[in-house]
């Protein structure tokens, strides 16, 4: 018999149970999406024209620090998104919910761009700062990794006809890729060479970003989790609708045998 | 405009490139979204017609 705290603990994840049932997905997501965009509009414009217009020249970095609204930002999202992309696998193999599967597939190609983002604003940031666009440093070499993993599990949905096989093998992907996701962040910290700095943005105040800089910074970071939300949400209702699709067409291929 | 002196290329260079690629995914996943929904709600008026 289940005792009374294991069914309290069920009871408190219920809704997020929710949200592996497709028809409760819609609604939900269909409820929430026009809030997130909005959200999301307001943040980025905000944060985006504070960082461009209203902000000092750096001691260090002349104007170019301006670049760090949009390269920060995209590069932090890069490597959550595929930290979001191995929650979402591992409740797949765990849970087996479509919606979670799902989900970390409509996350891929927002991830992808976001790495694209990072790496062509810091190759740019690169050649003032350091005279190169390039270097096989430990941080920009893992990102690229990071790139071609997240191309690997594009290409991996793209070429398993069988949805759940599919879900299956990119989970076992998205697992691998883990490692190189955390590699991106935490390289610079263990590998004592390279170019690239430390952490723009930490909860250590010493290791921030001056104030004039940070405040900018973090209303743009919330605007890029808000603009992932909202593709993300996006993206699996489609998903969702395509997977309709294909059961729908199965029937009247049935019918008609 | 503020002033971005020598680093204008990089900033001006950084944030178009931002910006075309998010404008593009957007498009996209809007796009894909649009095709999709209509396909299914053709395939729903069907299964309803049958």
């Amino acid at each position: 018999m289940e005792s009374t705290r294991t069914k309290q603990a069920k009871d408190r994840w219920n809704w997020l149970w929710e949200w592996a049932n497709p028809v409760k997905f819609m609604a939900l997501s269909g409820k929430a999406l026009p809030w997130v965009i909005g959200l999301t509009v307001i943040s980025l414009t905000v944060g985006l024209v504070w960082g461009f217009f209203f902000t000092p020249e750096a001691i260090n970095f002349g104007s170019s620090v301006k670049i760090i609204y949009v390269h920060v930002p995209s590069a932090m999202m890069a490597i959550n998104i595929w930290v979001m992309m191995l929650v979402a696998s591992l409740i797949w193999l765990v849970r087996r919910h479509h919606v979670s599967a799902l989900a970390a597939k409509a996350a891929a190609l927002v991830g992808v761009v976001m790495t694209v983002i990072a790496l062509i604003t810091g190759a740019i940031w690169g050649e003032p700062m350091w005279g190169t666009y390039w270097a096989w440093d430990p941080r920009l070499t893992s990102f690229l990794v990071l790139f071609l993993f997240y191309l690997g599990y594009m290409a991996l949905w793209a070429a398993i006809e069988d949805p759940d096989t599919a879900a299956d093998l990119t989970s076992v992907l998205a697992i691998v890729g883990s490692v190189f996701a955390l590699l991106s962040r935490y390289a610079v910290n263990f590998w004592n060479q390279g170019l690239h700095q430390g952490a723009s943005l930490s909860l250590d105040k010493e290791e921030n970003v001056a104030d004039v800089y940070w405040q900018p910074l973090v209303i743009c970071l919330a605007g890029f989790v808000l603009l992932f939300i909202a593709l993300l949400l996006v993206r699996t209702r489609t998903e969702v609708r395509k997977r309709r699709i294909h059961a729908l067409e199965m029937r009247e291929r049935m019918a008609d045998a | 405009m503020p002033d971005l002196g020598k680093y204008a290329g990089a900033i001006l260079t950084s944030w178009a490139a931002t910006l075309a690629l998010v404008v593009l995914v957007i498009a996209v996943s809007w796009w894909q979204s649009a095709r999709v929904k209509k396909k299914l709600e053709a395939a729903e008026a069907r299964r309803k017609g049958s």
